[in-house]
């Protein structure tokens, strides 16, 4: 009974009241973009180091690296925006409003999407200043961070669902940075996989963090492995894997999400 | 023609049949069958101490919640099965202003007026009108943050009217305010009433009821416990009491010449050294009393007679005093988990 045109306008509503947030207060989309750009300036010059005899110097496989973990984070930053909302009532008030009932998860997710268009392109050019190079085609390149965004929104939707089910904003800011900080680093964003104990090997070869972050790297002109069994199919296809990945995440979470966010009886 | 008929008068706005709602996988019981009705363009003031039952109920009513078991009807649809429709004749003012508190006011009341379909141009001269409406033009530009309790509520109330609804759920719309703001709040309670919207109004304040209602109903562990106007209810209690405060020592002789005069036992609040009897020959008991008093050469400080109020109708009711704090209320209802 609510038209589909109606479902994108309301979404589109919600989005636009973010981006109307982040010109309110600037310090939120300030913020955002320093702390990505500070973790490139330390990785570069910290462990820079750890780059002898890769071409181009670890920055080439550092900055895919970062990409994955920052884009990672909207799950936290979604959860909480979320968590927030129905804490303030906001959330209560939209339910009482005659929108369709995906509009405020929709146009959360999409916000913070857009959020991660400009850090990535802060970060880009950071990157680019400091020695990152990437070498493929344009389109490569274009489609590597259209990739990264598509990762980040599909994790926005696991950031929806905790927010929903979450009893306050604090707590789900603790929950999502304990499980992400250990997803990106259990990974081979930073370092190469090779040197883990043998499990982590495993853990990190099916990570979609380590898929995410091996798809960025070829789709920017390099190619690395990684895991402890080099023919497996995450470390063979790291790209089909990461859309496969963020399928899956889609397909569980957005029912979910939609449901739980119609049906919510707190 | 039959627009003239006083049909109007009778025609049920909202009606709420056997609500039952638990929380907590059935521990804790919220509502415990509660029905209510409201008559077109009235206002009932649903008046309960904390814990009652009242946000839930107006939650459910619209449409947040579905409740256990039990009917509503809001504007004739029904609020269970069609509770999309419901949401496009209600307007809903929760009990903590929710609106968002980064965004200027003009931010809030623009984007509410887009959700509910208007267009750009639409929405913003909405905004205007109902800024102007509730005194927050000049202060339309300003980060919600940065306004006062006061200034929330109305902007709360500003943006659950923006579709002019058939009926409004107002729940504690003037909890936390000062005089002075709750002043306001009325007065811009009653100009919305006096254009003919139904009102549904949640309170823990006598006063309030009192003042804004039509219909009052009394609620009390999640059922209705009375219902009827401000004077059915205080008919209920008994007609008019004489209130006497004297010093400490003549507390007892006191007691005895009310008790002659009114025919009863008064009733005696050491703390207060307050001391209350039913005067059914009303101001002829009065006299009566200043007279013997005289008498007696006892002095009171203050002697009055009074109607019963709302706080003594539920003390009758319910045999102990609005304000008091229900035990199991206390932990339960952290702020938090309400929403
Ligand atoms: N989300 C919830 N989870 C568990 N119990 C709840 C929840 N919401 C309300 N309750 C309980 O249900 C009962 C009724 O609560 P309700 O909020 O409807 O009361 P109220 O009359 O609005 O009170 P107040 O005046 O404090 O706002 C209370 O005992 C409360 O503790
Ligand atoms: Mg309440």
């Amino acid at each position: 009974m609510i038209s589909l045109k109606h479902s994108i306008l309301d979404a589109w509503v919600i989005t636009k009241r973010q981006l109307l947030q982040l010109i309110r207060v600037p310090e939120v989309l300030i913020f955002s973009t320093i702390q990505p750009v500070m973790f490139v300036l330390l990785f570069r010059y910290v462990f820079g180091g750890l780059g002898a005899g890769i071409k181009g110097g670890y920055v080439q496989l550092l900055m895919p690296g970062i990409f994955v973990q920052t884009v990672a984070f909207t799950l936290a930053a979604t959860a909480q925006g979320l968590a927030q909302d129905m804490e303030k009532g906001l959330i209560d008030r939209f339910r009482s409003l005659p929108i369709a009932r995906s509009a405020v998860v929709i146009g959360r997710t999409l916000g913070d999407a857009l959020l991660n268009v400009v850090v990535l392109l802060v970060m880009g050019i950071t990157g680019f200043i400091v020695g990152w190079r990437p070498s493929s085609s344009i389109l490569h390149i274009a489609f590597g961070f259209l990739t990264l965004l598509l990762f980040g929104y599909s994790l926005s939707w696991i950031g929806i669902f905790m927010g929903l089910i979450a009893r306050d904003a604090r707590a789900v800011a603790n929950i999502t940075f304990l499980t992400i900080f250990p997803l990106t680093f259990l990974s081979n964003a930073f370092a190469s996989t090779t040197t883990m104990p043998r499990a982590l090997q495993y853990f990190a070869e099916w990570n979609p963090v380590s898929t995410m972050v091996a798809a960025a790297r070829d789709l920017f002109g390099f190619h690395n492995t990684f895991g402890a069994t080099a023919g497996s199919f995450p470390s063979q296809h790291p790209l089909p894997m990461s859309y496969i990945y963020m399928g899956l995440i889609m397909l569980v979470f957005i029912p979910l999400s939609v449901r739980r966010y119609t049906k919510k009886s707190r | 023609m039959w627009a003239q008929i006083p049909y109007r008068c009778r025609v049920k706005s909202i009606i709420a049949e056997n609500l039952v709602k638990h929380y907590r996988q059935g521990e804790v019981k919220a509502l415990d069958g509660l029905s209510l009705e409201v008559e077109e363009g009235t206002v009932l003031s649903l008046l309960g101490p904390n814990g009652a039952g009242k946000t839930t109920t107006v939650r459910i009513l619209s449409t947040l919640l579905r409740p256990d078991s039990g009917h509503a009807t809001i504007a004739g649809i029904d609020a269970l099965k069609d509770p999309a429709k419901v949401r496009s004749v209600i307007g809903l003012s929760g009990q903590y202003a929710a609106v968002d508190e980064t965004l200027t006011g003009w931010d809030n009341l623009v984007m509410f007026g887009r959700l509910y379909h208007l267009s750009t141009a639409q929405a913003q001269a909405r905004a205007t009108e109902l800024l102007a409406q509730f005194s927050l033009a000049d202060d339309a530009k300003r980060p919600i943050k940065t306004f006062s309790g006061g200034m929330r509520r109305r902007l709360d109330l500003a943006a659950s009217l923006i579709i002019k609804p058939r009926v409004l759920f107002l729940d504690e719309p003037t909890t936390g305010l000062d005089p002075r703001g709750r002043q306001e709040m009325w007065g811009v309670i009653e100009s919305l009433v006096s254009e003919g919207v139904t009102l549904l109004l949640t309170t823990q304040y006598l006063e309030e009821a009192d003042q804004l209602a039509d219909r009052i109903a009394v609620v009390d562990h999640g059922r209705v416990i009375a219902e009827g106007t401000s004077d059915e209810l205080k008919n209920r209690v008994g007609g008019e009491r004489i209130e006497v405060i004297v010093a400490e020592g003549d507390i007892a002789r006191t007691a005895e010449v009310m008790k002659r005069v009114s025919g009863v036992d008064a009733t005696i609040d050491n703390g207060l050294r307050r001391l209350a009897a039913p005067a059914p020959k009303g101001s002829q008991n009065l006299l009566e009393l200043v007279r013997e008093l005289d008498a007696e050469k006892i002095h009171p400080l203050d002697l009055a007679m009074k109607r019963p109020s709302l706080d003594d109708v539920f003390l009758s009711l319910t045999g102990r005093p609005a304000e008091e704090v229900l035990p199991e209320t206390d932990g339960v209802a952290a702020k938090g988990g309400k929403r």
